[in-house]
């Protein structure tokens, strides 16, 4: 009972909880980041240099007027930013934290589902969120949104294929849909996955700046464009709710990176006998660090490069990564057999 | 069997990317631009009849904010089509400085044009470190004469300061950590792959057609046309230094980046050898206390760091403001072309063509 | 047409409407009226406001334009224009202008080293295209088209049309005297870069361009009244005159949801 219900439950607020701290403060620290490279400061203000700036944001977003313009589809317009948040929260059922830890004399996995299909899972997930954005831009009643909101998605369409191809070339390679399968896999052949699938963890990091819809690849939502996006006619919790989905997609791309390509919660150097100290730290703080390096790879290249045009986008989902993700497929396919 | 409409798009006046209160209307078939009509007058203020009521010497304050980007580069048009109406001499101590004073201008203009082109098209951080380096030119001017943006910093016959002591020296260690920082804004832009895919091929304009649109400055020397007023019809010290005109082949919007690019290194150069020859002597030229030029009319060029600015002026010998003031405004000349150069491209490009033409509202509609 | 304009001479619809004093205090801000060409009644004698009909929207109670300069002296009829001296060569595209337009130039300038043909207005065209093709001139760069407002002469339009060779690496200028309401043909076809310049001098000044592709006003708005760089044209705007208050703009539009709006 306790462990069927409880324990889950429990599982569930904390990852939620963090999840949605940690989303916050991925903002803050977006700013930061990219306000060092740009040889500023950044939100200074509020909290010693800036760290309370987050709650200040989520105080500002909860008491804004709910503006719904008149000529919308108002139970659409409603649900599409709860459509594109959800499936990317609950992606988080089977990501694994962490190994197992010994708490009140019960052994605790740090993830909350396990599922043997856990990859699948994931990708059938965030297909969903698409739907939220075609239902924004439709639901705005604009023409500007609705371009917006159809670009947007066919780019992530397009991206996701990328994706899924990558994935299937880690799924040959440990042999496992389950995420704690591929990070087991990586545990006994002693080896990282990057460094098994170099080609898959590139496709992967540029199709996973697609998806969410991250520069260079975020013209559709590039206030320079013409329009402003799929979410130009949303204003305060509502539009709130759509950037906590782009964060939270991007926290669950580099989890993924980090679970397939990176050994998970795995300690590096596992070969390394001088290294034993690193054995103390827990496997949740591995993991949490590589996600955010993963993460940081992410607010450098928006720093640093300028934004693809629309064509030259799609262009390079479908005539480049698309075949390079498929003869990866393949190479990797008759490496296995010939082993 | 498909009707298909064209969409009639506006940007603008008020738009994040347009530079200013610019109005495109753009009409579209799909992503592709059929046709843009650019609309001006939004902030045009009448410079020119102003000019009809206020003294010679006043006028120098409302050239700075047509451009005011380069401020010292309008006052500098001005006083010399003054001079040259009046047939004044300047002395060589004056030219100098004001050949440094516009080659300082140059830089800092093209700071901002880097920034806000770069903006544009997604690299963020380049125009935050363009506007670091446009500080250190900004506190040049301000050690000089006092102010920011708009300068007043020419006088007919003249300028109506000397250079503090020891602004050459800090003038020398800018041009030295410009140098440095235009290398490495290269490396970020110049081989990047994205800046080339989204500058290479768009808005290509050959060079004779370049010429009869009138289009001038870095545009079009990167058409591959050897026009530099500097060099052609030289004012101000320019005849005494030795400095190259750095020319495009395609026409397109990287050529006109690398143009500017390299102009930044040829205004360093300039700046050096005019603080290491400065000559001295006075600062003004011998200007009678009323400034009455003879009944006449000329027209007189200079080359802002947009293009060819112009000042045609007529006298009537009589009155203590001129009669008419006519600007020639580089920017203004240059954006006929913009509707030539949309043509065939898609929306995205509209973004950058607009900033690879470097325009100022101010002097667009004076 | 109306009561104290009788004297005033016939009226472009286009320009500024008749000054038309207000019966009050207003009347008297006019003392250095000298300088302009319309000999407006300083003191105000005709009570009655002018409806003007022919010019668009103008709410009644027009008031006066206010002088610019007080005491200002009175303008000179126009450019100096001098020739060239004596001694000094004309340059080959200008002797082959003379040659090529036998006749036609009216007056050829020098002053400050700046060479200027003048020529009548229906030879524009022929005269900027020879100036363009002739292997000794060679102006493929028109710099600027401008115009100079002479208002006390006949042909009060002076316009300047500045040209430069890329190839050859000199200028010249034509300028041409056009009358209030005389069309020009248009240099569109010989520099494309006159287009925007031609709109700029119609818009500012009122003179018509035949030809012109797309002649409208570029930096007023597109249902301005009156020329603003004429020198009758206030400085201040026209104030009260013409479209202060946003309902005379809608009323203009006559846009039918939008006048609605009280």
């Amino acid at each position: 009972m306790i462990d069927l219900l409880v324990i889950p439950l429990i599982k569930i607020v904390f990852v939620l909880t963090g999840v949605l701290i940690t989303v916050m403060y991925l903002v803050l620290l977006e700013r930061k980041v990219q306000a060092w490279v740009q040889s500023r400061l950044g939100p200074m203000r509020v909290g010693p240099h800036g760290v309370l700036q987050p709650v200040a944001d989520v105080l500002k977003l909860f008491v804004k007027e709910d503006i719904t313009p008149v000529r919308v589809d108002v139970w659409v317009y409603t649900a599409a930013p709860i459509i594109v948040l959800v499936p990317a929260l609950i992606a988080f059922a089977v990501i694994p934290f962490g190994g197992e830890v010994h708490l009140f004399g019960k052994t605790i996995s740090l993830r909350i589902a396990d599922i043997n299909v856990g990859l699948l899972y994931i990708t059938a997930v965030a297909s969903i969120g698409v739907y939220g954005i075609i239902l924004a831009g439709w639901s705005s009643n604009s023409k500007y949104p609705l371009l917006a909101g159809l670009r947007s998605s066919a780019q992530l369409i397009s991206y996701e294929v990328a994706v899924t191809l990558t994935l299937v070339s880690v799924i040959l390679t440990a042999g496992t849909l389950s995420m704690v399968g591929i990070v087991e896999a990586q545990a006994a052949s002693r080896v990282w996955f990057a460094f098994v699938q170099p080609l898959a963890l590139v496709i992967y990091v540029i199709a996973g700046l697609a998806e969410t819809n991250r520069s260079p690849f975020d013209l559709p939502e590039a206030e320079q464009e013409l329009v402003g996006g799929f979410h130009t006619e949303y204003s305060g919790m509502r539009f709130a709710l759509f950037f906590l989905a782009e964060y939270t997609n991007m926290i669950i791309v580099s989890a993924v990176a980090t679970t397939l390509f990176f050994g998970g919660w795995l300690r590096p150097f596992p070969n390394v006998a001088w290294l034993w100290w690193l054995d103390y730290v827990p496997s949740w703080i591995w993991f949490t660090v590589k996600t955010f390096l993963v993460l940081y790879l992410f607010l450098w290249i928006r720093a640093t490069l300028p934004r693809y045009r629309y064509d030259q986008l799609m262009r390079i989902g479908w005539k480049v990564l698309i075949p390079l993700a498929l003869a990866n497929i393949v190479v990797t396919g008759i490496v296995k057999v010939l082993l | 069997m498909f009707d298909t409409d064209e969409l009639v798009i506006n940007m603008g006046p008020q738009h994040p990317a347009t530079h200013g209160v610019l109005r495109v209307v753009l009409k579209l078939d799909g992503e592709k631009v059929v046709d843009a009509d650019v609309v001006i007058g939004y902030l045009h203020r009448g410079i020119e009849k102003l000019s009809e009521n206020r003294d010679w010497t006043q006028i120098v304050l409302l050239t700075d904010r047509m451009d005011y980007v380069a401020a010292a580069t309008n006052n500098l048009g001005y006083c010399e089509t003054v001079e040259k109406l009046m047939s004044l001499e300047v002395p060589r101590r004056a030219r100098y400085i004001r050949t440094i004073l516009a080659e300082l201008q140059r830089l800092a203009s093209h700071l901002v044009w880097l920034g806000s082109h770069a903006m544009d098209i997604g690299a963020v951080t380049v125009f935050l470190y363009g506007l670091r380096e446009r500080e250190l030119v900004l506190d040049l001017f301000e050690e000089y004469c006092g102010a920011r943006l708009t300068y007043n910093a020419m006088r007919i016959g003249g300028l109506p300061l000397d250079i503090p002591s020891g602004w050459d020296k800090k003038v020398l260690a800018y041009c030295d950590i410009q140098d440095e920082k235009i290398a490495e804004y290269e490396t970020l832009l110049t081989q990047n792959r994205i800046w080339l895919e989204r500058t290479r091929k768009v808005g290509v304009i050959p060079g004779p057609e370049a010429v009869s649109i009138g289009l001038s400055g870095p545009p079009l020397r990167a058409s591959g046309v050897r026009r530099d007023v500097r060099k052609d019809e030289p004012y101000a010290a320019y005849e005494e230094f030795d400095f190259d005109i750095p020319l495009g082949t395609n026409g397109d919007t990287y050529d006109r980046y690398l143009v500017r690019v390299e102009e930044f290194r040829q205004s360093t150069r300039i700046i050096r050898q005019a603080i290491e020859g400065l000559p001295e002597g006075p600062i003004v030229g011998k200007v009678p206390r009323l400034i009455k030029p003879p009944a006449g009319e000329t027209y007189h060029a200079n080359e802002s760091p947009k293009g060819e600015i112009g000042y045609f002026i007529a006298s009537d010998g009589r009155s203590t403001s001129p009669y008419r003031l006519r600007v020639r405004p580089p920017s203004f000349c240059n954006l006929q072309a913009l509707r030539r150069l949309v043509k065939g491209h898609l929306v995205a490009d509209v973004i950058a063509l607009i900033g690879t033409i470097d325009i100022v509202l101010g002097e667009v509609d004076r | 047409m109306v009561d104290g304009h009788a004297d005033k001479p016939a009226r472009d619809p286009d320009s500024p409407p008749a000054p038309a004093a207000p019966g009050g205090p207003g009347a008297g801000s006019e003392p250095g009226k000298g300088s302009s060409p319309e000999p407006a009644p300083p003191g105000a004698p005709a009570p009655k406001p002018a409806p003007g009909p022919s010019a668009g929207a103008r709410p009644a109670g027009a008031a006066a334009p206010r002088a610019e300069h007080k005491g200002a002296p009175a303008p000179p009829p126009g450019p100096p224009d001098p020739p060239p001296p004596a001694d000094l060569p004309l340059p080959a595209w200008l002797q082959a202008l003379k040659e090529a337009l036998a006749g036609s130039i009216d007056q050829v300038s020098y002053w400050v080293g700046d060479w200027t043909v003048i020529v009548p207005a229906g030879k524009v065209a022929e005269a900027g295209r020879f100036l363009h093709d002739h292997e000794a001139g060679r102006f493929d760069f028109c710099s600027d088209v401008t115009a100079v407002d002479w208002p006390t002469r006949a042909q009060r339009f002076d316009l300047v049309y500045c040209l430069y060779s890329t190839r050859l690496h000199h200028r010249a200028r034509m300028k041409v005297r056009v009358a209030d309401g005389e069309a020009v043909p248009s240099v569109t076809g010989v520099w494309p870069s006159a287009n925007w310049l031609e709109r700029e001098v119609y818009d500012m000044f009122g003179v018509r361009f035949t030809g012109h592709p797309d002649l409208r006003r570029i930096l007023m708005p597109d249902e301005w009244q009156g020329h603003p760089q004429r020198k009758d044209y206030p400085l201040e705007g026209p104030g009260e005159l013409l479209m202060e208050s946003p309902l005379d703009w809608l009323k203009l539009r006559q846009s039918a949801d939008e006048s609605s709006i009280k």
